[in-house]
């Protein structure tokens, strides 16, 4: 009698208009991560598809490269919370902000939207004690993903662009290789959310809008000043873009967490960010100091109007550990991000 | 009663010892997994334990916790192997504080064996690291490889067939090498860029180099000085460079004991050096393009005193070197130095000591110029009184690693 009554209470919740539960902010928040993704309730569907009230999607101008994997990204805030902007860097996030990266793969790229994979979702949480790293692999039935933490290897298969069959020993990172990309001063921090790299349309159901317009209007964001005086990256794939700064903009997504004089890569002296200017520090006429083979028989890291004479491009078009760079995050070359840097060096003027 | 309090003490002992736990480790199907979920888990004081047996690695491994220990059961019981690695840049990085690593060995990783970066107090004891297919410049870089790192100990470890350095310290502070061996390397033991370092009772021998002591220029660190060489042996270093052709180690000949370029204050002596073709010790300036006016080429206040010099320098492998030994009846003396004491832009002369000799003194006008060269031919070359830097001081609970 009791549990036919709490079944029809049941039934009533569900068929009634109480609202789904809102994402589990104390989850979040504690010490210990959460076993299964959907503990965390960020998403309304075990698939996570559907977003939870809180939830933003975004985009970046210029991404990293992951093996080609197709990235959902949201923003998670708590209620009434805003990130505050930032001139230069990542935007500064609240305690409890959730930053959710879902890696997918369609059966074919050509139809981006059909029979997609979903492999992992990363999540950088804003704890009080600073940003925590956590991915979750989702599982064959794509109904949940669970907590990796030392890192693994998934066979992806996939029909690319130009409709050839690709097959992709895709990694998962481990815990401290999440940190190896996502630090500065030896401190985790998100990479994408820039100001800079925010500052692009993104297509919201409600129609297109800039993205700091969106969420300074929907209160995600305090203290932007007006559009025309933020900064903006290009995107690297935007033929109608000056080369140059295409170029930077590849580099910077895709080198500059690393190389950068506050983070993992100090050592090396090439600094990538779009905000370097020193030449040799960007690698003009820079010789490799602890490149071992990484380095190819070349001399300098660019060697301008020489593609083939820089050590840049023979590490991005390298899938061999110990010479390909980035380190982690791909197993396979990025065809048009080498095509664009190889471009870019091309046309310089040699000295 | 007594017994009593006896048991209460001992309960307290035993909780104190069950905070630093140990986390087992043994070989099998996923050892991956086991492994990097082990160095993911552990505590400030704990000591993960690598049983004997050979660990398949997939997969760069990664430990970012203070006050851990890594220990296998000796470099031939317990071996990481990564022949079948496929991502990372090096088998094992370390990026936390006071972390030993010891008794264990790193075979075949793709890039760098074992790296540390931004590591206080890194101890490497009774490790082993090699490419097991001998030298061939598709061997990793470097590997023992802390850079960016404060008081580094490095000990009783062996490196073979590293396509760069087989124990490379870069960019780093207080720091011992001793006992160790670095064999068939295109360098054996480099210091670069660093400052204060004692490197004592080491045998550096078949490699292409055998100590190096280098200081390089558009780095975070430079003005690299105080190292003291003493009591190593560098000899026989007859492997032929296999270095990538664009590395800085790819100009070392072939046949170099000791080679020193720019870095200051740096003291060898009581080693033994012979066997190497071009040189037992060169002393050079930094001779390639830079721009970056902090920085000085030239090694300057170097001290050679009381090394046993054997045969050196009989067929030396550098532009120009074979000419040069003609010009001298067929060999080079035992001691080289460019002879370079004033740079454009700096202000000071570099001085040298060198009481061991004969010396050649190639009195080049400029870095790299041999062509040139003025050779001359001195039983030793200066007299400048140059102090010795203080023996390098590990903090105790390091110190007390070492045997």
């Amino acid at each position: 009698m009791r549990r036919w009554l709490a079944g029809l209470a049941a039934l009533i919740c569900l068929g009634g208009s109480t609202p789904p539960p809102g994402v589990a902010l104390e989850a979040l928040l504690a010490d210990a991560p959460a076993p299964r993704l959907s503990d965390y309730q960020l998403f309304t569907d075990p698939a996570g598809h559907q977003p939870n009230a809180g939830l933003t999607p975004y985009g970046l101008n210029s991404p990293l490269f992951t093996d080609y994997a197709v990235k959902s990204r949201f923003v998670f805030l708590p209620p009434g919370k805003a990130a505050v902007f930032t001139k230069v860097g990542v935007l500064d996030f609240p305690v409890g902000a959730v930053l959710i990266k879902t890696f997918a793969y369609p059966a074919d790229m050509r139809r981006p939207n059909e029979a997609v994979r979903s492999i992992e979702t990363r999540l950088l949480i804003r704890k009080t004690s600073g940003w925590v790293a956590q991915t979750y692999r989702w599982n064959a039935d794509q109904t949940d993903a669970v907590l990796k933490r030392a890192g693994a290897r998934v066979d992806v298969a996939f029909i690319d662009q130009t409709g050839q069959p690709r097959r992709i020993d895709y990694a998962i990172p481990n815990q401290n290789q999440c940190k190896e990309c996502h630090q500065l001063d030896e401190t985790l921090t998100p990479i994408g959310p820039k100001a800079r790299n925010l500052n692009g349309t993104f297509a919201y159901g409600e129609g297109q809008e800039n993205q700091l317009d969106h969420w300074v209007r929907k209160g995600l964001l305090s203290g932007a000043p007006p559009l025309h005086q933020v900064p903006r990256t290009a995107r690297w794939n935007d033929v109608s873009a000056p080369l140059n700064d295409r170029a930077r903009a590849y580099l910077d997504a895709n080198c500059a967490h690393c190389h950068n004089p506050r983070a993992a890569a100090s050592n090396s002296g090439l600094f990538l960010t779009l905000e370097e200017n020193r030449s040799p520090a960007l690698g003009f006429g820079k010789q490799p100091v602890a490149a071992g083979r990484g380095a190819g028989d070349l001399k300098v890291g660019i060697d301008p109007g020489h593609p083939d004479r820089s050590i840049l491009t023979y590490r991005m078009a390298s899938t061999e550990p110990g010479v390909m760079m980035p380190e982690l995050g791909r197993t396979v070359l990025d065809q048009e991000g080498l095509d664009l840097i190889r471009q870019w060096i091309g046309q310089m003027k040699t000295p | 009663m007594n017994r009593f309090a006896i048991a209460l003490i001992a309960a307290s002992a035993l909780v104190s010892v069950a905070q630093a736990k140990v986390i087992a480790v043994n070989p099998g199907p996923d050892v991956q997994e086991a492994i990097q979920t082990a160095l993911l888990d552990a505590k400030p004081g704990d000591t993960v334990q690598l049983a004997p047996g050979r660990y398949d690695l997939t997969d760069g491994l990664s430990l970012d916790i203070n006050d851990v220990t890594v220990k296998g059961a000796g470099t031939q019981a317990t071996v990481l192997s990564f022949k079948g690695q496929k991502g990372a840049g090096e088998g094992l990085l370390i990026t936390s504080d006071r972390v030993t690593v010891r008794d264990l060995a790193v075979e075949d990783s793709r890039g760098d064996g074992i790296k540390s970066k931004g590591a206080d107090e890194i101890s490497f004891i009774n490790v082993r690291v090699e490419w097991t297919g001998g030298p061939n410049e598709k061997n990793g870089a470097y590997g023992v490889y802390p850079v960016a790192s404060t008081n580094v100990l490095i000990e009783r470890v062996t490196v073979k067939g590293a396509s760069d350095a087989g124990i490379y310290v870069g960019q780093s502070k207080n720091i011992i090498v001793k006992n160790s061996r670095a064999e068939f390397n295109v360098a054996g033991i480099e210091i670069e860029n660093s400052i204060n370092a004692d490197v004592f009772d080491n045998v550096a021998t078949h490699n292409a180099g055998g100590i190096l002591v280098f200081d390089l220029p558009n780095l975070p660190q430079m003005g690299g000085n105080s190292t003291r060489l003493f009591r190593n042996q560098a000899v026989d270093n007859d492997t032929p460079n296999f270095a990538p052709k664009g590395n800085i180690v790819a100009g070392v000949p072939t046949g170099t004991g000791i080679m020193i370029m720019a870095n200051r204050n740096i003291h060898v002596f009581d080693n033994a050096i012979s066997g190497n073709q071009t040189a037992g010790v060169m002393v050079v300036s930094y001779n390639q393009n830079f721009t970056d006016k902090s920085y000085n080429p030239l090694p300057r206040d170097i001290v050679l005193r009381d090394n046993r010099i054997g045969k050196n320098g009989w067929d030396p492998k550098f532009d120009g070197g074979s000419m040069i030994a003609k010009q001298l009846g067929g060999s080079l003396p035992p001691v080289l130095w460019d002879g370079i004491v004033r740079f454009e832009g700096l202000p000071d002369l570099a001085q040298v000591r060198f009481s061991d000799g004969p010396v050649l003194n190639l009195n080049l006008p400029a870095p790299g110029q041999v062509d040139k060269a003025r050779p001359t031919i001195t039983k030793s070359v200066g007299d400048a009184k140059i102090a010795e830097p203080a023996a390098v001081v590990l903090p105790k609970r390091q110190a007390d690693l070492s045997l």
